[in-house]
């Protein structure tokens, strides 16, 4: 063999093909998904075009529209902070040996799991002022029990989305070490002393993250809420778009307009959410003893990739008492 | 080091059984530990020790029996409304230490130890702080106390387990295993805490532990545990070096 065959053919492109390939090797992923993206938006723009679709009504509708985001997020807001109490004493009733609450909490989240949101909503709407008036009950108390349209609408979505975080929430409160149940209880406290200051506490880091998810999912499906009949001053984002649609014979960009609402909405929201969940999942590796079986030695385990220099390995002056001789090891 | 009783009972004992669904772990328990007395328990694994110490303060619930500590006497048997409040009770005058620690980790290490006071005592934060830190001196790590749990090293955080269960002003100290989840060279340092207990504050003190080099230095008395019963106590001298049953003397063989 001669001495000039010895070339490695890889230091050159053998065809086009293979030297497109290492070009684009050289470019940042992250630049090739943006390109993704505008690829998508010039495409869109184009059959947004072509639609020929009445930008002048989704300008002037747009503020009547936009009116709307006040209700969803009112509506979104009110009904996550029910589902989370909701969540809350439903996961505690799950994992309790009361068979009361075991089997309320059960009988709640098979229910509202089982059925679809938007039946939920018509029973409340429109089949609990039935059954409140023929109960016979005085006036004060149905009075009370017939609710206005938007309270139904958030009742509804925070009593549906209840039922599923309680799962997330019973899969939280479980993933806290029963160790460190029973060191709470061998300092005496009561059930919900330790519920509150060790328990919880810990599994809420578990548990705010897919709280956010939740969240997001619950602001799209406020737009259930406009098929119930709330007045229209306190209709949201997707009636709105509706009656606007149905008043100027535009019902398709009056959708549009909404998803596009919607979106960017969720949008904001899901950047906030994954900037919380990564600030939590950095404060669980800290605290990671959470989430270690018991009997494990956290600190052998964890101090190993971490700043070691912390973890002083010998005794400390001050222990007091004399040194203990002949150890039977 | 001599065992001797001095007749006044912070533990008492009696006829204990457990029973974990058909498997009976302890067989009729009795025993009293005397104020100020150090009584180690030992045997092999699934003997029964561990299991008794949980009874003690109602971590396990004893299948029948009797189970007083410092005058709460409690009965066995299902666990009603109102004996759970005694339960609690009886736990307030027994401090545990547990193998793995358990220590709190959303909370600091001062924090740890003042969470009992504050929370079960309702002590004021800064009255218990000042206790706390105290006993963390005691400990020899007062200038850990604002670090997280997960900073410090296991033989750190049992130490700080002692001065949690400690902060309390328990009657009865009960040590499960507390050395054995720790690296060799971490063992030491909590003995030495341990050892300090016993010899500068007189606690009362019921350790499961194999460390026979502690035992024979501090302990009053030694219970072996067999198949869930308590096959033969003694003080340290008569155990190690004059026992009369096999299993005992198999089982030192084992350790020493």
């Amino acid at each position: 063999m001669g001495a000039g065959e010895t070339r490695p053919p890889a230091q050159r492109p053998t065809n086009r093909l293979e030297g497109m390939a290492q070009a684009s090797a050289r470019v940042p992923f992250k630049l090739k998904v943006a390109v993704v993206w505008i690829v998508i938006f010039v495409i869109l723009a184009f059959l947004f075009n072509a639609a020929d679709f009445d930008t002048e009504f989704m300008r002037s509708r747009a503020d009547f529209v936009l009116k709307g985001l006040t209700y969803t997020v009112i509506i979104a807001f009110a009904g996550i902070i029910l589902a989370v109490l909701m969540a809350l004493i439903g996961s505690l009733g799950r994992l309790s040996r009361n068979p009361i609450a075991y089997g309320v909490s059960g009988f709640y989240t098979s229910f509202f799991r089982g059925t679809p949101l938007i039946v939920q909503l018509f029973l409340l709407a429109f089949a609990l002022p039935v059954i409140v008036g023929n109960l016979g009950l005085p006036q004060s108390i149905e009075d009370l029990l017939t609710l206005d349209p938007f309270i139904v609408g958030i009742v509804a979505l925070g009593l549906n989305y209840g039922a599923y975080m309680t799962e997330i929430f019973r899969a939280g409160i479980q993933s806290v070490s029963h160790g460190q149940s029973e060191a709470a209880d061998a300092l005496g406290m009561t059930y919900g002393q330790k519920m509150k200051r060790v328990v919880l506490p810990q599994a809420f880091r578990v548990i705010i993250p897919p709280t956010g998810n939740e969240f997001i999912a619950m602001m799209k499906d406020t737009a259930l809420v406009s098929f119930i009949g709330v007045s229209v001053e306190q209709s949201e984002v997707f009636r709105r778009a509706q009656l606007a649609g149905v008043e100027d014979f535009n019902p398709v960009e009056a959708y549009l307009l909404a998803a596009g609402v919607y979106w960017a909405l969720t949008a904001v929201f899901t950047f906030f959410q994954s900037r919380l969940e990564r600030r939590i999942s950095k404060g669980y590796v800290r605290g990671a003893p959470t989430a270690a079986p018991k009997g494990t030695n956290i600190v052998s385990v964890s101090g190993q990739g971490s700043s070691g220099g912390d973890l002083p390995m010998v005794v400390d002056e001050g222990v007091p008492g004399p040194e203990l001789g002949g150890q039977g090891h | 080091m001599t065992g001797v009783r001095n007749g006044e009972a912070v533990v008492r004992v009696e006829n204990l059984h457990k029973s974990f669904g058909a498997l009976e772990v302890l067989k009729g328990i009795d025993m009293e530990v005397d104020k100020g007395e150090v009584v180690v328990i030992f045997g092999r694994s699934g003997s029964g020790k561990s299991t008794l110490l949980r009874c003690v303060n109602f971590l396990e619930d004893p299948t029948s029996g009797m189970i007083e500590v410092s005058g709460v006497r409690l009965e066995g048997g299902h666990r009603t409304k109102g004996k759970r409040e005694q339960v609690r009770q009886l736990r307030i005058k027994a401090g545990m230490v547990f193998q793995s620690f358990n220590l709190f980790p959303n909370m600091t290490v001062i924090g740890n130890v003042i969470e009992g006071p504050v929370t079960v005592k309702s002590i004021p934060e800064a009255d218990a702080r000042a206790i706390g830190l105290d006993l963390l001196d005691k400990v020899g790590l007062a200038d850990k106390a604002d670090e997280y749990p997960i900073r410090l090293s296991g033989g750190q955080q049992q130490r700080v387990a002692i001065a949690r269960a400690l902060a309390m002003e328990p009657e009865v100290m009960l040590f499960d295993e507390p050395t054995s989840a720790l690296d060799p060279e971490l063992i030491g340092e909590v003995l030495a805490v341990m050892k300090s207990l016993a010899t500068d504050l007189h606690m009362t003190m019921m350790v499961v532990t194999h460390e026979m080099g502690f035992a024979r230095e501090v302990a009053n008395r030694m219970m072996f545990f067999h198949e869930g019963v308590i096959l033969e106590q003694g003080t340290p001298d008569e155990m190690i070096n004059h026992t009369k049953y096999p299993e005992t003397k198999k089982f030192f063989e084992a350790v020493l």
